[in-house]
């Protein structure tokens, strides 16, 4: 399972990156291998607004579909758009495969970094 | 007087032996007393398949069968070729379950993708779905299918056929989507209406065309105001029709439905028919129901599966945009089978001829004092108006075991023809009604 | 090869005449002008290409076919002769009612018999499979609600084991979905249903047998629950296979059912349609019923109910299966429903207990007419799993059985032999069935690369989603 030092981390395995105003939200490499191969993403649309603990966005694989929670409170500034012709890249890639990224933001849930993170989804393992 | 159930008396007992039992009632006995029928059912005793045969056989005579029908309104009389019944009697196709395990299924899953390739090419759109119920609900699918958060209101023409509003309608008491019916002007579609009414939470504008009574819409227009308001355009169609009318493509439609069943389907009361549903690529994966796509086998070999399910109820659940989990595949595979025996010239033939003899008879009808009530053009139904009552021209027709139109009222007769009537027939219906 | 790949321009098949009008055209603003790509091919290559397609495929009459809740009874043969008449086939849905007498006398006739197997007052044929059966069920509900002016009922109590279209249908009525867990012995859990219901319960779904293959025990007490909190029950009739003629959904409390008259009736599947999901109920939920009723004695008229719900689809539902359905019940009559349903519990046992002694079985008791096996220890073990097990038993012609489901079952493999299989036919699977668990310790990577003997092997679901190609592309 694949970390990195600079991301927070959700316990519904989302990865957040804290860009100046702006919260950078994609799917954690523990998640996506959990998920298996990635076939299509639903991402919501600029403008909208989304809540902590709420779903923002729905990634499918061949069998199943799983909703991907918002860590943070605020409004959608940015979708990453290409994503949406190629979900394979968030198996290949998921700390570079960004959802969205969410501004004015509002609230943002207790995160975790990655030691944390780590230890949080071994005791679920277990 | 039989069950189909090949075990005789002793191999049950038998079976009942090795797995520790005295009798099959044991096998209920977990099942509360009070729950359980007492003194059995109240329903006759079994019959052989000689007897059986011959009751159904009594049942089917107490029906007429119009050897001369000039009656559509939703059901229509073609040619079925030979080919068609024979092929859907293949009891590998016929007696089949979902092609769920797709390495025994490709017959099944290969003829529903050239369904959805003839489907789509029929219609001018670049993706089809595998088959849904009917043409009403193809379109109380559609309606659902255009919806979103922001737009959940839906403008349905009083031109489609009654039913399919009907059903419209009862399928919106169910997802409370609001429907707005577009009224009708000389026969057709008010299109000033509709564009005085539109707004931005519309999701969608549905028209039938040819439309409940025959006419042609202003279909292009329509498409241009339901896209100047963001809503999706809807066109339900008659699939004969296509093979001489523009597609629904041409028009501007983002989603066509219709009934299939003038594709080779019987009348038979009224089903099994089959809805088709067509759409525009970026709405793919808002199409609802099964969807069979081409992919590859581990061995790199072309063969079809069931694809992008993960929209379809028994992955997504409470989630999922229908609840649909079927298709109508052996419909399917008789449409398929009937567009192939057909081919281009004979679809083409068909709908050609369906409207020539159409306008024949509404000609002679003209002469026969019945006024054509159509303004527009129309393509195989059209409507009479006459100050003879419906119900006795009717009679006239039954009587000489001709099934004349569908009477929209006392005084309107919705008539149809197709390929199948003959200038002889017309001219003998036409004949019988200068009596009347 | 694709029917478009064999197609030559100028091919064709000879089925109609020449006009015998004068031909009308259209005018440029209503012409089509896109072309039309129909296949062109001589009817001797047609027949050919479905007879080829034709043994690419896996009916009932193919082989064994235990595929759970789905009951693949064999199709009788008398049901398509006469579904097969003219005096049904070319009866328009529009003729004069006393043209029509023969038609709603099947409808009436299958009502009456269904009603007394179901227990229930009337039924509407209209619906056109289980799924929407169930939407028209539960639009009943809401109606009944509404016209009562309880309109806060907004929930509908679904079992965590339910199949997918429960919710799905429930969710496309307009409610809000409920999942009611399912304790250690499959049943549903007494006590949190009785957490959930409450005074905005529309009502509860629910098959019983349940999808795990039981009998609930505490059925009244379920129904009870309900009906005290205001709600109505509702009977998925998947399953009836397993108790018809033994136990009538109505007696147990339910107040609305649907029917499959493709499984349980033995009309055939398919390949995924045209089923039909008759849907009856008790008394107090007639004046909703949607399309139309059939009354009278010596002449038979369709009426409407004034409250209705409206149409679920066109005309009065899928005719010709109602008419298959009524052959079938006609010939099993009184005595052969029951034997039917006792002789399908009879063989699912058989098969369970002859498996057990290999296969974990998800509850060890009397099952009904299907049970659920959990592969999850032989995963473990041997890395083989239910779905490498169904592959495997595809090289012996056998259609697997209902895979992972239900959802609550780890690596669920669903077994439903029904009644129609003779013992040599379920002894023969006993033995594949427990060869496969022996080739699973001893060559596990032959079971992951089954199935070797079909025409194609294990597909690539996740290319054919990721990019879909869903219709053949033509040149021009």
């Amino acid at each position: 399972m694949e970390l990195r030092a600079e991301l927070k981390y959700s316990k519904s395995h989302e990865w957040i990156k804290e860009d100046g105003d702006v919260s950078v939200i994609g799917l954690t490499d523990y998640a996506q291998s959990e998920l298996g191969d990635l076939v299509f993403i639903n991402l919501p649309e600029v403008g909208d607004e989304v809540t902590v603990g709420e779903a923002f966005a729905d990634v499918e694989s061949v069998k199943a579909v799983s909703d991907v929670f918002s860590p943070v409170s605020g409004v959608v500034t940015e979708i990453n758009e290409e994503l949406l012709d190629a979900p394979e890249s968030i198996n290949e890639a998921p700390y570079d495969a960004w959802f969205v990224k969410v501004g004015e933001v509002k609230e943002t849930e207790e995160l975790l970094d990655a030691d944390a993170y780590k230890a949080f989804v071994e005791s679920e393992e277990a | 007087m039989g069950s189909y159930v090949p075990n005789t008396l002793d191999e049950r007992k038998a079976m009942l032996n090795e797995i520790g039992y005295e009798s099959i009632d044991d096998l209920f006995r977990h099942i509360p007393e009070q729950v359980k029928i007492q003194g059995g059912l109240d329903i006759p005793e079994g019959m052989s398949e000689m007897e059986v045969l011959k009751k159904m056989k009594e049942i089917a005579k107490k029906n007429k069968v119009f050897p001369t029908i000039f009656r559509g309104a939703g059901a229509y009389r073609h040619y079925i070729p030979a080919m068609v019944n024979n092929v859907i009697s293949k009891e590998n196709l016929q007696t089949a379950y979902t092609p769920y395990q797709a390495e025994i299924s490709q017959g099944i899953l290969q003829s529903i993708f050239e369904y959805q390739t003839m489907m789509a090419d029929l219609t001018g759109m670049d993706v089809s779905n595998a088959s849904v119920y009917d043409g009403a609900t193809a379109a109380a699918e559609a309606v659902a299918m255009c919806a979103d958060r922001k737009r959940k209101k839906a403008f349905v023409s009083a031109t489609v056929m009654p039913s399919v509003l009907e059903v419209i309608k009862t399928y919106c008491f169910g997802n409370e989507l609001e429907i707005k019916v577009i009224p009708e002007k000389d026969g057709v579609t008010d299109i000033d209406y509709l564009k005085e009414h539109i707004d931005k939470q519309v999701a969608c504008v549905l028209i039938q065309h040819p439309n409940y009574y025959g006419s042609l819409e202003d279909a292009q227009t329509i498409g241009e105001v339901a896209h100047e308001a963001g809503a999706k355009y809807v066109m339900s169609v008659n699939p004969i029709s296509l093979g001489a009318l523009k597609t629904p493509r041409e028009y501007g439609a983002d989603v066509a439905v219709g009934d299939g069943q003038p594709l080779g389907l019987p009348i038979a009361f009224g089903g099994p028919y089959l809805g088709f549903m067509t759409c525009v690529e970026s709405m793919m994966r808002k199409l609802p129901g099964r969807v069979v796509g081409e992919t590859e086998d581990h061995n790199g070999k072309k063969g079809y599966v069931l694809t992008l399910q993960a929209r379809e109820q028994h992955i997504r659940r409470e989630k999922a945009s229908s609840n649909i989990c079927s298709n109508q595949a052996l419909c399917a595979l008789a449409v398929g089978v009937y567009l192939s025996c057909m081919g281009n010239e004979g679809v083409t033939k068909a709908a050609e001829q369906s409207m020539s003899k159409a306008h024949y008879m509404a000609e002679k009808l003209a002469g026969a004092g019945f006024k054509v009530e159509n303004k527009q053009n129309f393509f195989h139904e059209f409507v009479t108006v006459s100050d003879t009552p419906s119900e006795k021209v009717l009679k006239a027709l039954e009587d000489e075991d001709i099934l004349g139109g569908y009477p929209l009222d006392d005084k309107r007769i919705l008539w149809c023809c197709t390929e199948m009537n003959t200038k002889e027939e017309i001219d003998k219906a036409v004949s019988i009604l200068k009596e009347v | 090869m694709l029917i478009f790949e064999k197609s030559k321009t100028g091919r064709k098949c000879q089925n109609l005449p020449e006009c015998d009008v004068p031909v009308v055209t259209l005018d440029a603003k209503d012409k089509r002008e896109v072309k039309l790509h129909l296949p062109e091919l001589s009817e001797g290559e047609l027949s050919r290409h479905y007879t080829e397609l034709a043994k690419k495929s896996h009916g009932v009459n193919d082989g064994f076919y235990p595929l759970g809740s789905c009951t693949m009874k064999y199709n009788p043969r008398v049901n398509e002769v006469a579904a097969g008449l003219e005096g049904f086939t070319d009866i328009h849905p529009l003729q004069p009612t006393e043209t029509v007498q023969g038609c709603l006398e099947v409808f009436k006739t299958l009502e009456s018999y269904l009603c007394e197997i179901a227990g229930m007052k009337r039924m509407t044929f209209q619906p056109a499979a289980g799924a929407h059966g169930e939407f028209t069920g539960l639009l009943l509900i809401k109606a009944y609600h509404k016209s009562h002016g309880d309109e806060k009922r907004k929930k509908i109590i679904v079992p965590d084991s339910a199949h997918g279209t429960n919710p799905a249908s429930a969710a496309m009525a307009g409610f809000s979905v409920v999942s009611v867990p399912s304790g250690p012995d499959g049943c549903v859990d007494i006590e949190k249903l009785k957490e959930i219901a409450g005074d905005d319960v529309a009502g509860l779904m629910l098959t019983n047998p349940n999808t795990v293959g039981l009998f609930d025990k505490n059925i009244l007490e379920i129904t009870k629950i309900i009906h005290d909190c205001g709600g109505l029950c509702y009977y998925d009739g998947a399953n009836l296979n397993a108790v018809m003629g033994t136990v009538r959904p109505g007696d147990m409390g339910f107040d609305v059912i649907h029917l499959n008259l493709h499984k349980t009736f033995s009309t055939p599947h398919g390949g995924g349609g045209p089923g039909s999901g008759p849907v009856g109920c008790k008394e107090f939920l007639v004046p909703f019923l949607p399309s139309i009723l059939v009354e009278g004695e010596d002449k038979l008229v369709a009426v409407k109910e004034k409250d209705s719900i409206g149409e679920m689809k066109n005309f009065y539902g899928n005719f010709l299966v109602v008419v298959r359905a009524l052959a079938y019940v006609m010939t099993l009559g009184k005595e052969g429903i029951p034997e039917a349903s006792k002789n399908a519990v009879l063989n699912a046992n058989y098969m369970m207990n002859k498996l057990k002694d290999l296969y974990t079985m998800a509850y060890d008791e009397v099952c009904m007419h299907e049970f659920v096996m959990s592969l999850a220890d032989l995963k473990k073990q041997t890395g083989v799993s239910a779905m490498d097990i169904a592959k495997g038993l595809l090289d012996f012609e056998i259609h697997p059985p209902t895979m992972y489901f239900p959802l609550i079952v780890d690596e669920a493999l669903m077994v439903e032999p029904t009644e129609t299989e003779s013992k040599e036919t379920m002894d023969e699977a006993i033995a594949v069935f427990r060869k496969l668990y022996e080739t699973a310790g001893e060559d596990a990577e032959s079971l992951h690369n089954a199935p070797m003997t079909t025409p194609v092997t294990r597909m690539d679901e996740v290319g054919a989603a990721r990019h879909p190609i869903l219709r053949y592309q033509f040149e021009d």
